[in-house]
């Protein structure tokens, strides 16, 4: 019912059509900005592997976006806009789930966004993408995987967003756009300095998104030296080994938060900032 | 008690009244904004995030360092769009969600001036936040400048800055009449604008209909000037010579600001003979 909820207030505000367009325009044209930096930097040459190690590094990375700011989003959306928290909380539900299910909403207009901008790559930029070279098994236990550690680590965000009064609307964004760079979405974390590279090898979206790419292009994305001495079953355990520990970290900060809330009355506490 | 009286019960009227109310809706923007410094923080923190992304991805293409700059000037931009979109063309959608907009109407001041009120301030109160983001960026990333002409630069910012924020104007009366479509209109404004405005790569690189079509956004051409000017071979990267784009700019400051009057006038007259501009409908 949650994901049903989240559905309708993500997609009834217009009609299908121009909702469909707002769904895949806002993706299409943050791809479409670093395939012209590439393209006006490497002359046309679309060959090279660092291509499309961006273009799905940065078509991925719109999960991160859409799951973990699609979660922590709830909160603000029903106690600031709609002022149903205090509701959803005297009713008979389990609110991590609840929360949960309203980014189930954003899941979906996540996919689809990510389908499309992946096969506008294939089509149109010559991702070297083929249906009989891709590891399906990989694929799929990397990318439910990585759902399951986003939507927890949106938990941990719900929670914190729960404490604060102001700018809880930016804690998501912010997040997000700073996972961009530690992860290494869009360029090999050797880009980074080396004494920030630390900050990404702790992050499991790095892992996620390396082994996305391992298992869509295969040597394609080894090429690059930031994780080639591991294997794609070693990346796996890593990323299953951070997932449980962020997640089992998001749900205590989530706990912890919601007594913090309960206890200075912050459920229902509207802003207007 | 004639004093006080006297001194309350004054009405100003005409020009007076319309430069009071500028500078009374400029001053919650310019002053106390400045007073929230958490805001500064998470204003000068977003736009530095993608700045320092798009730089690494440049360093990562070994891209010439002319590059670099454009990315840091460009992330500076960003916040005065950010600002247009929130805090001129939604601000009236805004202001009828949480029931001001019909006491602006019934004020016996001129709609013109706060929208002309939020517009200075918030220009001014954003330069703040790119001169800040221009700052981190380019002591970040080594960034050198070589202004060719102070003059034609300040010309190019100012021409850019008054179309822009009539831009702003105009749409915040379009975005009430939006309704609920105004948050999403905001929302889907942004990656589209960064593409086609050339924020983080010249325009120059984009076919020439489509740099054509873009430079309807004052920024585009606005950017495109102040590269030439700032950079110094920014004039290899120009979309059109700098004297030609701020004839441009200087047109479309006219013509943005004087559309804005005439759709101010006519969200007015809708909210005074209907009454459904004002009214909140969550």
């Amino acid at each position: 019912m949650a994901a049903w909820l989240g559905w309708l207030i993500e997609s009834n505000w217009t009609d299908p059509f121009l909702f469909a367009v707002y769904s895949i325009v806002k993706p299409l044209s943050g791809a479409a900005i670093l395939v012209i930096m590439y393209g006006i930097i490497s002359g046309g040459n679309f060959n090279t592997p660092l291509f499309p190690y961006i273009y799905l590094g940065n078509a991925f990375y719109i999960y991160v976006g859409a799951v973990m700011t699609g979660v922590s989003w709830a909160v603000v959306d029903d106690r600031e806009h709609y002022k149903t928290l205090k509701y959803m909380y005297i009713a008979p539900i389990y609110i991590p789930v609840y929360l949960l299910g309203r980014g189930v909403a954003r899941f979906i207009t996540g996919s689809i966004a990510v389908f499309i901008t992946i096969v506008a790559g294939v089509l149109f930029l010559k991702v070297p993408l083929h249906f009989a070279e891709i590891n399906w098994g990989l694929f799929l236990v990397t990318l439910i995987l990585g759902v399951v550690m986003l939507a927890l680590l949106g938990l941990l965000l719900a929670g914190i967003t729960l404490t604060v009064a102001r700018h809880e609307g930016f804690i998501g964004e912010a997040t997000a756009g700073a996972l961009y760079i530690f992860s290494g979405a869009v360029f090999p974390l050797d880009v980074l300095p080396a004494w920030i590279r630390p900050v990404g090898y702790f992050m499991p979206t790095t892992y996620w998104l390396e082994l996305l790419r391992r298992s869509l292009v295969g040597n394609v994305a080894q090429a690059f030296p930031t994780l080639a001495n591991f294997s794609n079953m070693q990346i796996l355990g890593i990323l299953l080994a951070l997932s449980i520990f962020f997640g089992v970290i998001s749900i205590w900060v989530f706990r912890y938060c919601d007594g913090i809330a309960r206890d200075r009355g912050l459920i229902d506490h509207t802003t207007n900032y | 008690m004639n004093a006080v009286s006297s001194k309350y019960s004054r009405k100003d009227t005409g020009w007076r009244l319309f430069l009071k109310t500028i500078i009374a809706r400029a001053y919650p923007r310019l002053i106390g904004q400045q007073r929230e410094v958490s805001w500064l923080v998470f204003d000068v923190v977003m736009p530095m995030l993608a700045v320092v992304a798009y730089v690494f991805v440049y360093r990562a293409l070994e891209a010439p360092e002319e590059y670099i700059g454009f990315v840091v000037m460009g992330g500076a931009m960003t916040a005065f769009w950010m600002n247009i979109l929130w805090s001129m063309s939604s601000q009236l959608y805004w202001e009828k969600e949480q029931g001001n907009l019909a006491l602006y109407i019934m004020a016996p001041n001129s709609m013109m001036a706060i929208l002309l009120g939020m517009a200075l301030g918030g220009m001014l109160a954003t330069a703040m936040r790119a001169i800040a983001v221009t700052l981190l960026g380019s002591l970040m990333f080594g960034v050198t400048y070589e202004v060719t002409s102070y003059l034609q630069l300040f010309s190019v910012f100012m021409l850019a800055m008054i179309a822009l924020y009539g831009m702003g104007m105009m749409m915040a009366s379009a975005f009430l009449l939006f309704g609920r479509e105004a948050w999403h209109m905001a929302n889907l404004a942004q990656e589209p604008i960064f593409l086609a405005s050339g924020f983080y790569f010249p325009i120059k690189s984009l076919p020439f209909w489509v740099a054509a079509g873009a430079s309807i956004l004052p920024l585009t051409l606005g950017m495109d000037a102040m590269r030439q000017l700032i950079f110094s071979s920014g004039f290899q990267f120009g979309f059109m010579t700098v004297r030609f784009e701020i004839i441009i700019l200087a047109v479309m400051s006219v013509v943005f600001v004087v559309t804005a009057k005439f759709l101010l006038a006519y969200v007015e007259k809708i909210a005074v003979r209907e009454g459904r501009v004002t009214e909140s409908r969550r």
